[in-house]
């Protein structure tokens, strides 16, 4: 299912997004849409044609929505705020922290085309720092979804629970990964993969290639474990100790920085409880140069290729 | 050079900007248009700049808060010299000088990179203050969008630059009434911009963006007023000198299929002659 070579289907998470949004608030009217000029890059036309008076744009003013949000929710509405991930969280980020997270406001951060799906917008477009910037921050969930059914879930589970949550969305097209039914478990991770050799644990996109990864690594004999850990935090502490009793070696791939994300996020829980091999693959702490999602993807090791050339180094670590 | 050679080489500008925008297959068309009337009037009249020399520090400085429009920086650049024309051809291609929004470690000629709105004018409000501090005469200006004004950090930066007398510092907003997903009146509408900027202690005025005539005097040092801020509301065209792309918010960052192309280029070389 998973073979580099298949052509399969191609899902853009951005309408799983706005299609469960819109069922979500044709039931509920306390659902309301709040953006920055996104209307068109957050695929929320539909929403405003439906539902014009719960589109709330406030303009290109990111802090301006953030706290209009935070109002919105006291207000009893359940905001849903959609904008491009870089500048919802670096411009946002103290209204998050106080307003949101600090006064525990019921509001649905949702990060469009994070990572580096701006690819040749560079550095100042990429979202290479959200998962690090809002996991510092206490009482808010941050959850990044694989494909077209963990976006879908994801925003539905984020209606129901009471309190804040940072979903961080791709604009980039993913086939379908999980089953049709597959339910959101918030701080659970999924287990894509068996195996007992090394442990692989992605999120978003970079699920996708880890699982290519493991492919490319079962034809030279490695047996690899893929996880995908959709919430970083709260992280899935069990299952990362799992990982490493049963299989001795971590890596970890993410679509951010090394300094701080997901593979900072487990490594914290490995050094505290279960210390073995690990390796983070992510953005090497720089700014990327031009180019493609894919293109930077590829160039920082996070082929297939690559990510299944460092899980077996990794391995040759094992005590 | 002659305001007709201003023009001829706008023209020109235009042109390479939308044949970089077409081969790369990506680019902020609309925003390119509208600014490169006063992009040309401040590289090929106003700035004291060197491209042999361009960190001089007495040299002027220019900030394009509007970052998106870079690849009409870019253009503009070259045709003074500061980089090498053939490499507009490398624009968006992996691991080009010339990404999206222009980065001042790269790119000779770029002071301070843009991209997130709302920032330049705060930077170039440091740089007037710093020439005040070291008693310099070299002057700052900061182009930004008419939506990017609606960004908080903005009239910060309005209130500061009064605060410290900046006569120094000149801010050109490019009020083509167009945002990305829609018109400002339709989203958050600051218009009349003017008044708002006279309320905070600056010295406007408001001109057609396009009339290289009106750009050249509003820019002129007798327009400066001591101890005041200079802001120029220029009136423009989102697309312009393009008739399908002229003031339609879909060309906010729209790519021209090879038919589109062909009749935009048309239409620029026929305004050429
Ligand atoms: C802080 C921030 N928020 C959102 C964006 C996305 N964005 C890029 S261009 C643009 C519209 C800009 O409109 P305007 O300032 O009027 O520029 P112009 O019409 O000249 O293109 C938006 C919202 C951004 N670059 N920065
Ligand atoms: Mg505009």
């Amino acid at each position: 299912m998973n073979a580099v070579t298949e052509a399969v289907k191609l899902h853009d998470c951005r309408d799983a997004f706005t299609a469960t949004l819109e069922a979500m608030a044709a039931d509920d009217p306390r659902i309301v849409a709040v953006c920055n000029d996104s209307v068109g890059s957050s695929k929320l036309n539909q929403f405003r044609d439906r539902f014009p008076d719960r589109l709330v744009n406030v303009g290109i003013a990111e802090q301006n929505m953030i706290g209009v949000s935070a109002g919105l929710a006291n207000g009893g509405k359940i905001p849903f705020v959609c904008g491009a991930a870089c500048f919802l969280t670096g411009r946002g980020l103290e209204q998050i922290k106080a307003d949101i997270a600090y006064s525990d406001a019921n509001v649905k951060l949702v990060g469009i085309s994070a990572g580096m799906a701006y690819g040749e917008l560079g550095p100042t477009h990429h979202s290479t720092e959200d998962f690090a910037w809002i996991r510092a921050i206490p009482n808010i969930a941050v959850v990044a979804p694989c494909d077209n059914i963990e976006t879908a879930a994801a925003i539905a589970f984020a209606a129901e629970y009471t309190g804040p949550i940072f979903l961080r969305l791709s604009r980039v097209g993913v086939p379908q990964l999980l089953p049709d039914d597959h339910r959101f478990e918030l701080g659970k991770a999924d287990t894509l993969r068996n195996g007992s050799d090394v442990t692989i644990i992605a999120n978003g996109v970079l699920t996708h290639r880890a699982l290519d990864a493991a492919e490319l690594l079962a034809a030279r004999g490695i047996e690899a474990r893929v996880l995908n850990m959709a919430t970083v935090r709260p992280i899935d502490e069990a299952a990362i100790v799992s990982a490493a009793e049963e299989t001795g070696a971590i890596l970890t791939c993410e679509e951010h920085t090394t300094f701080g994300g997901l593979g900072s996020a487990v490594a914290e829980v490995v050094v505290d409880m279960a210390p073995v091999p690990m390796k983070r693959l992510g953005v090497p702490g720089i700014f990327p140069p031009t180019g493609s999602e894919n293109f930077l993807l590829d160039e920082f090791g996070m082929s297939p290729d690559g990510i299944a050339e460092a899980a077996a180094r990794l391995m040759q670590r094992k005590a | 050079m002659t305001p007709q050679d201003l023009r001829a080489m706008a023209n020109r500008i235009r042109r390479r900007d939308l044949q970089a925008v077409y081969e790369a297959g990506a680019g902020h068309i609309g925003g390119e248009m509208s600014v490169i009337d006063i992009l040309t009037a401040l590289y090929f009249d106003v700035l004291n700049v060197d491209p042999g020399n361009p960190l001089d520090p007495d040299r002027d400085r220019f900030v394009l808060s509007k970052g998106h429009t870079a690849c009409a920086l870019y253009v503009t650049l070259a045709e003074k010299g500061f980089i090498p024309k053939e490499e507009i051809s490398t624009f968006l291609k992996p691991h080009s000088r010339l990404n999206g929004h222009p980065n001042r470690t790269k790119v000779p000629g770029v002071e301070t990179n843009t991209g997130p709105l709302g920032h330049g004018l705060p930077v170039a409000v440091g740089m007037a203050a710093a020439a005040k501090l070291s008693n310099a005469a070299w002057q700052t200006y900061v182009v930004t969008g008419d939506g990017e004004m609606q960004e908080g950090s903005n009239w910060e930066a309005i209130m500061a630059a009064k605060q410290f007398k900046l006569d120094n510092l000149t801010l050109i907003i490019d009020h083509n009434r167009l945002q990305q997903g829609a018109k400002l009146a339709e989203t958050n509408d600051i218009a009349p911009i003017a008044p708002k900027l006279e309320a905070f202690g600056w010295a406007v005025q408001e001109i057609d963006g396009h009339d290289m005539d009106q750009i050249l005097k509003a820019l002129s040092p007798e327009t400066v007023v001591p101890g005041k801020p200079r802001g120029i509301i220029a009136h423009t065209h989102k697309g312009n000198g393009i008739s399908f792309m002229s003031d339609n918010v879909a060309w906010h960052h729209k790519v021209p299929n090879a038919e589109q192309y062909k009749q935009a280029m048309a239409e620029l070389e026929e305004a050429a002659q």
